[in-house]
């Protein structure tokens, strides 16, 4: 089933670093963020439901993880135009890998890029969170495996 | 001011015991200080102004009063700071930082415990403390003043002293719609555990209370009241008095809290008539928690103590207790002592400037900012009542509260976003967050002309 052609979420994480490196002030980081969060795909109504709502945060966001141990795929929507833009990078980093590969990644390219205050578990919109919801889906599915 | 602060090396000379009084005496606004007093802010009003006379307001050189404020220097994000966040917590003048300094460097001890000479300071600073503050809110004594840390902890212990022992299943607490958290949730808590109820006065559209509806809501199963004073989310003051004299004529007791009004508006509780009034010192330029509960000496003295511990007692024995007299047997255990040094010197300084003179500016401040924010396309402003204090919850068509705070934060430009612990508020609005941004008396027309701006640039990416 694995496919040898596919990018680890390590090689996910280094591409963002590079895009954002070529940004040299705030409102460029912020305008390709943004940006990357109005591309998301929109979710279905029926999908945005409490079941499938991140905890912990003040913006409304959603992630609808489907698939199994060996592959998980993702797909989110938020009310915030910054918090859609962070879940974007997050599905870029931990969607369609293996819920090891999920387990094993942390999110650093968050500091490389200047997003670090988003991380602190108290921020109101919360990527600490969304991470935590993106994990606890990597171990539901290990464990079913 | 660094040559002020080596004349003054003490910004904050302890009373000697028995000089509280006398010193608050000295506390009201339309007393010049003494010579040797801590000169600022006084010395700062143009020409050397004085409300000698008791009358009128004078012109103050708030630019140097902005001095005061070391924060306001600083920079954020590369970006001159624009601290519009003062209704969340004020910022701090040199003159209470150096307060709190000098009591751990000078005169920390434990209160009440010691008769060293260190103690008998920190005892004085604290109790200062009470003696300012009963006179900066308008109480009758200092003994109606309990020292708490904040209003939070006043309306808790008012829910837990008083409320507790005497609601009944079937009976309700009254409040209003635009109460904060602090003001619903203690009372949520004592009717779940006593089968009362709770019942809400609504608001109208401009954010203001419905009187009529208020006075309509006080039936006979109501044992009990809370109002804001001002209200943190709209700027809405209240009409206080007129609800004290309706909830009066009807025997319920009425708890003000006055988080809001204490930092902007001159007080009074003896004119108000209310029976609880609650101020927290870190929205009024002093030290976190810190802060207190007045209330008519015959409730604090019928109101049995929450908190057990040390401090609050005459005598202790395993067989039982007996308490200290009101206000000492709610101080259980050892206090925010440098807080409240910190406080004196806070209520010195504002009452320094005069409350009238605060309210004025502010005033003045809130009539430039608010039609500048209501040319920006797209802009909603929530309250719109007269006489509103110096805070504007807003929110701009198709952004989110949270995204604006955010790119605004990234100006250098402090404002809150959120829910402002008023859920129910949120609710009757329709919105799930709003940005705030609350003036104080040292912010400048400048600096709203940088939050307009920012906010024009910051849209742009939003949109």
């Amino acid at each position: 089933m694995s496919d040898l052609a596919i990018n680890t979420a390590m090689d996910a994480q280094r591409e963002i670093i590079e895009e954002f490196d070529f940004f040299d002030d705030w409102t460029g980081r912020y305008q390709y963020l943004i940006d990357l969060g109005r591309k998301l795909p929109a979710l279905a109504d029926a999908e945005m439901t409490d079941t499938n709502k991140v905890d912990g945060c003040q913006s409304q966001v959603w992630i609808v993880v489907t698939g199994d141990a060996g592959k998980l795929d993702m797909r989110a929507a938020s009310d915030s135009a910054i918090v859609s833009g962070l879940v974007a990078l997050l599905l870029r980093v931990y969607s369609g890998h293996s819920a090891r590969e999920i387990l094993a990644t942390d999110p650093s390219f968050i500091n490389a890029i200047g997003l670090g205050k988003h991380l602190s578990p108290t921020r109101s919109n919360g990527l600490a969170s969304m991470v935590k919801t993106i994990k606890a889906h990597a171990e539901r599915a290990l464990a079913q495996s | 001011m660094s040559a002020q602060s080596k004349t003054f090396p003490h910004p904050n000379p302890p009373p000697r015991a028995g000089e509280g009084d006398e010193r608050a005496a000295r506390q009201s606004p339309s007393l010049p200080p003494r010579a040797g007093e801590e000169p600022a802010p006084e010395a700062l009003l143009i020409g050397g102004a004085r409300r000698a006379d008791g009358g009128g307001l004078e012109r103050i050189e708030w630019m140097k009063i902005r001095q005061d404020f070391p924060i306001l220097q600083r920079k954020v994000h590369g970006k001159p700071l624009v601290y519009l966040d003062s209704a969340n917590t004020s910022q701090k003048p040199r003159q209470v930082i150096e307060a709190v300094d000098a009591f751990y460097r000078e005169h920390n001890a434990n209160v009440s415990r010691a008769v060293h000479q260190l103690g008998e300071e920190a005892t004085a600073l604290y109790e200062g403390a009470r003696t300012r503050l009963a006179a900066f809110i308008g109480a009758n004594h200092r003994d109606e003043i309990v020292l708490t840390s904040g209003t939070t902890m006043a309306t808790n212990l008012v829910a837990y002293s008083y409320l507790l022992p005497r609601l009944k299943p079937g009976d309700a607490v009254l409040v209003t719609a635009m109460e904060h958290h602090a003001d619903i949730v203690p009372w949520q808590l004592i009717c779940k555990s006593t089968g009362a109820h709770l019942k809400v006065a609504p608001i109208n559209e401009a954010g203001e209370l419905i009187v009529d509806k208020f006075i309509e809501a006080l039936t006979p199963e109501v044992k009990f009241a809370g109002v804001v004073h001002v209200s943190n989310v709209l700027g809405t003051v209240n009409p206080v008095k007129e609800l004290a004299r309706e909830c009066r004529k009807r025997g319920i007791p009425l708890l003000v809290d006055g988080s809001q009004a204490a930092p902007h508006l001159p007080l009074d509780v003896k004119s108000i008539g209310c029976d609880f009034y609650c101020v927290t010192g870190h929205k009024m330029c002093g030290p976190t928690g810190t802060g207190a509960l007045w209330a008519r000496r015959e409730l604090l003295e019928a109101m049995p103590p929450f908190f057990g511990g040390g401090e609050m007692i005459k005598t202790v024995s395993f067989e039982g207790t007996t308490f200290a007299d009101s206000p000492r047997r709610f101080e259980a255990g050892t206090p925010n002592i440098a807080g409240f040094a910190g406080l004196v010197a806070a209520i010195d300084y504002l009452s320094g400037i005069g409350m009238a003179n605060v309210a004025a500016r502010e005033h003045e401040l809130l009539e430039y900012a608010t039609p500048r924010l209501q040319a920006i396309p797209g802009m909603r402003i929530f309250g719109s009542a007269p006489g509103k204090a110096a805070v504007v919850s807003f929110l701009v068509d198709g952004v989110h509260a949270h995204d604006l705070a955010t790119l605004l934060d990234q100006e250098g430009v402090a404002v809150r976003s959120g829910h402002h612990c008023a859920h129910p508020l949120m609710q009757f609005y329709g919105v799930a967050a709003t940005c705030r941004a609350s003036l104080a008396f040292w912010n400048t027309e400048a600096e709203i002309d940088a939050f307009v701006d920012a906010i024009g640039r910051v849209r742009k990416l939003l949109a």
